[in-house]
Order: structure tokens, then C-alpha cells, then sequence
């Protein structure tokens, strides 16, 4: 296999902002001390009257968001995740979420692929605490291809949007000439009718790798990417458990909120009935540790992937 | 200002009180106490400073308000109705089942709200996103805020403050309300505040003083922090928490209980015969 291409979401943010930047003069960014880190100082460097770094304080820093976009601007806040949906959650629920304004939440280092720094810093509650919050977009994107377009299309979009970005370069899997992202739109990334991997973010690369491996046993799964997770496709949802009969999930986040419950929320919600495998953080706290040892450790991989399939098969 | 300005004004404020009471009897719920202690403030605000036109109420270029206290809005939303923006009656069904009146304000349904505001802090966050927006606009509208004495115990508050100070937001004014009473008693006393003006002088806000029951007291400090340039300012104004109300002032008790129905009487008795003295 050829070498596959790795970046960053976090990257694909900062180069997709400054694109934004010179495009529209509504755009604003605002971070919290972590410029550099989130990438948003690619902006910073090209439109430095528009990046306002707010220090850390990231609960002011969406009020401030709030209060710009309540007066006509297009602002990007970004911090880590765990700072911005964990810290701010109730500015973002109150000042952006409640007026329904137009903030768009950018949060990078979710998930325990954050590595080093350890469990204070890996966020794996923000898509269960974002996607509570009514009329709030959630979206995580796969890779670098995806990630811009979803940057640009949330702009696009009039209403308050989280998108989780990651710290951890991943395998660039989707063709930037054919890709087309599509708020709310699941992406069928293979066919298969043995059963269905429905996964995001970082685990989709994953997924791919499974789908592969089961292919040369025989078995063949459909690979779901549900980029968005609210609103969630649930039409996508409902055919593959119809049409595969059983779900693997596979996501960088607690078992809890994230995709395994958006998931089985829509398939209970449509009568749809199939068995449905997490593939998550198994609501535990991370660990420090090179984010490599923590995917394997947590079972965030293909092989996890691969053995759960082969259990919803009973085989 | 002439004694005809200030006779005008008081009558709108007296106005606006017998809202806040009629709204909140009406509710049985809500935050009379201070929302009669900013009821002077906030006429003296829209009658004189604020360029705003009910008729137009998301005019790009007006002044904006955001009532950091969002639970005093009985006084706000008596005001905007005064103005125009939406009708009187609304007031009675304040906080009732698919009413126009939230409990705390909500910019997305009542005309004349520019922040939905209730978690205390976070206004004069907003408010200065707004004050900052004005400047990379280059417009010339202003952002006025009003926060508690009791809020000042949200970090939030500090935030702002610090990047308000750090981004030379002139165009932002800033009202603290000091009643010193909030729910659980006396400011100084569940947890000071004190000193406030050193606090944000330390912060870099230019700091004034008011009575804010006095319109030619407001009407100084207003003037003189609309000169400031190259920061914000805050005008800390002395109120007495249910100010106009015999039985409410200067009560904790009256921070968030609705009057019964002898109360209600003898409160609109009282506030009528203050505006028929204002008549003689």
C-alpha cells in the first residue's frame, strides 16, 4: 500500500481560516492563549486586526464571540476541547446556544489522542455535552479533506456550530477532487452487507483499515462516516441496520452521548432494531502517553474494530 | 439638564415602576427589588443617551444594551414598552406559559433586547464583544451595560474587564449597580465586593460615581464618561434596592418575591400619589 498522506484536523482549521479570512471581512477569531496550538495563528499572521486573543480565559471569550456575533460578525472561537465545551459549556449554552447566535466553536485536542498531557487535557465528553444543547450543529470531521470542507460549510451555515478538531495527524482517506461535504449528510465510504461501521473523526481512517482486513476473511462491511453528528443522518443510520443487520460504532470519545447514543437513539426512535457494538472510551478517564500507545490501549484501532464485528457476527 | 427634563424624567420613572410591580404581581414571580433600584438609570439611558428606534429595532447603527442583570428586566421591558416596542399589556403576562415576557431577557423573540442575559457574568461579556465590534466596524454606536454588585462576584466579570481595558473599548459604559443587597444578604457580608472602584481603576477602567436616583447625578457621570477616551468606563451608582416602594426598600427579601394582592395595592397607591405629586 502506498504511503498515505497524515495532517492534523487542527491544521487543515488554520489554513481553511485564513482562506475564510481574506474571503469574507465578517470573519473573526477569537482563541484563548493557544494560538499557536489550535492553528488559528495561521489567521492571526494574515488578518491580525481580526484574531483577538482573549488569554486564558475561555469563558469570556465565547461571551465575547457571543456579543460580536449578536453584532454581525462571523466569529471562530477555539481552545482545546476540553476548555471550550468543558469550561464555557454553560456560556456556550446560555450567550450562544439559547439566542441561537452564530458562533462557531472550534475545538481542537479532543479526544485522548491529545497523548502527553493526559487525561486533564483529553476531552471525551464534549460531543455528549454539545449536542444536548438545542439547535447546536456537531460536527467532526475525518480528515484533512473533510475538515476544510466542513470548516467552510459551517461558515456558510447561519447558526451556532461545534466542530471537534484533533491534535494527532490522520491518514488523508477521502479524494479531494470527488469529496463533497454535506451538513447532516452521512458519507458511504464502502459497501458491504454483512454489517455496517458507522464511525467519525479519527476512528474513521480506522474504520477503512477494518473493512479491509474483514474483507480478505470474507466478511463485508459497510463504512459509514457520520461526520455530523446532530443532526445525525438518520435515514443513513436506519438503512444500514436494515440493510446490514448489525452496527459497529467506532468513536474518540466516552460510550456515553457521543455516537453510540446518537446512534441508537435514531434506530429506536424509527423502530429500527439490530444489535450495536461500541467501539469507544469505556467511560474512563485517559492516561498521559504517546497518542499511538493510548489509541491501542483504549482499543481505539482497527483491531477493536475487527473483533467486534466478528462478535456481532458471532464468529 | 432643566427642572422640566428632570420632571419628565422622574415621571417615566415613575411609570416604569408601576410596570415592574404590575408585571411581576401579575407573574407572581420575579425580581422586583432590583429592578426598581435601575429604573432610574435605566429611563435616564433610553430617554436620554441611546440612539435606538422602536420602529426599527435591529437599526444596524444604534447604541446597544445588554441588562448584565438580566433578572431586573421587569424594569427594561417596562421601559421598552413606554417606547413603543412592544404593547403595555404585555408587561401582565410577564413570565406566563407562551408569553412574549421571559423571565429573563431573550433577544431572539422581544423586540428591543440585544443580549438574552440572565446568567449573571456573562452581559458584560457580550457586551463587550459588541463594544469591540463597533470599533473594527469603525461605527460610532456605543454599548452600554448594567451589572450587580452581587454579579461582581462572577470571575466572568474580571474577564471582561481585563480584555475591555486591554482593547481601549472607549465606546463601552459599563453601570454597577450597588445596591449591596443581594439574595442572601448584605454584599459585604455573604462575600465583599469592596473595594470596587480601586478593583476596576486597577483594571484600567476609568471609574465614576453616581446617585441613582438623581438624574442630574447620572446625567454627570454619563456625560463625563462619554469624554473618556482610550478605555471603558464604569460608573458605580449608590441605589437603594426597591427604591420608590416603602416596604421594599432596602430589603434582601424583596430581591425575588412577587407582592400579594394587599402588597400590589398598596405599592401602585404609593407610586400613583408619588406621580400626582409630581403633577402639583
Amino acid at each position: 500500500m502506498a504511503e498515505v498522506k497524515k495532517i492534523a484536523t487542527r491544521e487543515s482549521y488554520g489554513r481553511t481560516l485564513a482562506e475564510l479570512g481574506a474571503e469574507n471581512d465578517r470573519v473573526v477569531v477569537l482563541d484563548a492563549d493557544l494560538a499557536e496550538s489550535t492553528k488559528t495563528a495561521v489567521f492571526q499572521k494574515a488578518f491580525p486586526e481580526r484574531h483577538f486573543d482573549c488569554g486564558i480565559a475561555e469563558s469570556n471569550m465565547i461571551s465575547i464571540a457571543a456579543g460580536m456575533a449578536a453584532a454581525g460578525m462571523i466569529p471562530f472561537a477555539s481552545s482545546f476541547a476540553m476548555f471550550a465545551a468543558g469550561r464555557a459549556y454553560e456560556q456556550i449554552r446560555n450567550s450562544v446556544g439559547y439566542p441561537h447566535l452564530n458562533v462557531k466553536i472550534c475545538a481542537t485536542h479532543a479526544g485522548i489522542s491529545v497523548g502527553e498531557d493526559g487525561a486533564t487535557h483529553q476531552c471525551i465528553e464534549d460531543i455528549a455535552l454539545m449536542r444536548n444543547i438545542p439547535g447546536m450543529v456537531v460536527v467532526s470531521p475525518a480528515d484533512d479533506v473533510e475538515a476544510s470542507q466542513a470548516i467552510r460549510a459551517i461558515a456558510d451555515y447561519e447558526g451556532p456550530v461545534y466542530m471537534r478538531l484533533g491534535r494527532l495527524p490522520v491518514p488523508v482517506i477521502n479524494d479531494p477532487e470527488n469529496y463533497h461535504f454535506e451538513l447532516g449528510k452521512a458519507v458511504t465510504l464502502r459497501e458491504g452487507t454483512d454489517a455496517t461501521v458507522i464511525a467519525n473523526g479519527l476512528m474513521v481512517a480506522e474504520a477503512v483499515a477494518a473493512a479491509e482486513r474483514l474483507a480478505q476473511e470474507g466478511i463485508h462491511v459497510r463504512v459509514l462516516n457520520i461526520h455530523t453528528i446532530k443532526p445525525i443522518d438518520e435515514e443513513a443510520v436506519c438503512a444500514a441496520c436494515r440493510e446490514t443487520g448489525g452496527i459497529v460504532t467506532a468513536e474518540e470519545h466516552n460510550v456515553i452521548g457521543g455516537l453510540y447514543s446518537a446512534v441508537c437513539e435514531s434506530l429506536l426512535k424509527n423502530g429500527a432494531g439490530c444489535k450495536v457494538l461500541p467501539v469507544a472510551v469505556m467511560d474512563e478517564f485517559g492516561q498521559s502517553g504517546p497518542a499511538d500507545e493510548l489509541l491501542e490501549l483504549y482499543g481505539l484501532t482497527a483491531d477493536n474494530i475487527v473483533a467486534k464485528v466478528k462478535t456481532l457476527l458471532g464468529k | 439638564m432643566d427642572k422640566n427634563t428632570i420632571k419628565q424624567l422622574q415621571k417615566t420613572a415613575n411609570l416604569v415602576r408601576q410596570g415592574v410591580i404590575e408585571s411581576v404581581y401579575h407573574a407572581q414571580s420575579g425580581h422586583p427589588g432590583g429592578s426598581l433600584s435601575i429604573a432610574d438609570t435605566i429611563t435616564y439611558l433610553y430617554e436620554k443617551q441611546m440612539r435606538v428606534d422602536p420602529k426599527n429595532p435591529k437599526w444596524e447603527d444604534r447604541d446597544r444594551f445588554v441588562l448584565s442583570k438580566g433578572h431586573t428586566c421587569p424594569a427594561l421591558y417596562s421601559l421598552l414598552a413606554l417606547k413603543g416596542f412592544f404593547p403595555w399589556d404585555e408587561l401582565k403576562s410577564l413570565r406566563h406559559v407562551g408569553a412574549l415576557l421571559q423571565g429573563h431577557p431573550d433577544m431572539k423573540a422581544i423586540p428591543g433586547i440585544d443580549m438574552s442575559t440572565g446568567s449573571l457574568g456573562q452581559g458584560i461579556s457580550t457586551a463587550v464583544g459588541m463594544a469591540l465590534t463597533a470599533k473594527l466596524k469603525k461605527a460610532d454606536w456605543r454599548v452600554y451595560t448594567v451589572l450587580g454588585d452581587g454579579e461582581s462576584q462572577e470571575g466572568q466579570v474580571w474577564e471582561a474587564a481585563m480584555f475591555a481595558s486591554h482593547h481601549k473599548l472607549d465606546n463601552l459604559i459599563a453601570v454597577l449597580d450597588n445596591n449591596n443587597l443581594q439574595i442572601d444578604g448584605r454584599v459585604d457580608e455573604v462575600c465583599s465586593v469592596y473595594p470596587l472602584d480601586d478593583k476596576f481603576k486597577a483594571f484600567g477602567w476609568e471609574v465614576f460615581y453616581a446617585d441613582a436616583h438623581d438624574f442630574e447625578s447620572l446625567d454627570e457621570a454619563f456625560t463625563a464618561a462619554k469624554k473618556v477616551t482610550g478605555k471603558p468606563s464604569i460608573i458605580i451608582q449608590k441605589s437603594v434596592k426597591g427604591k420608590g416602594v416603602s416596604f421594599m426598600e432596602n430589603q434582601a427579601g424583596w430581591h425575588g418575591k412577587a407582592p400579594n394582592a394587599e402588597q400590589y395595592e398598596q405599592a401602585m397607591a404609593e407610586l400613583k400619589a408619588a406621580a400626582e405629586a409630581m403633577e402639583g
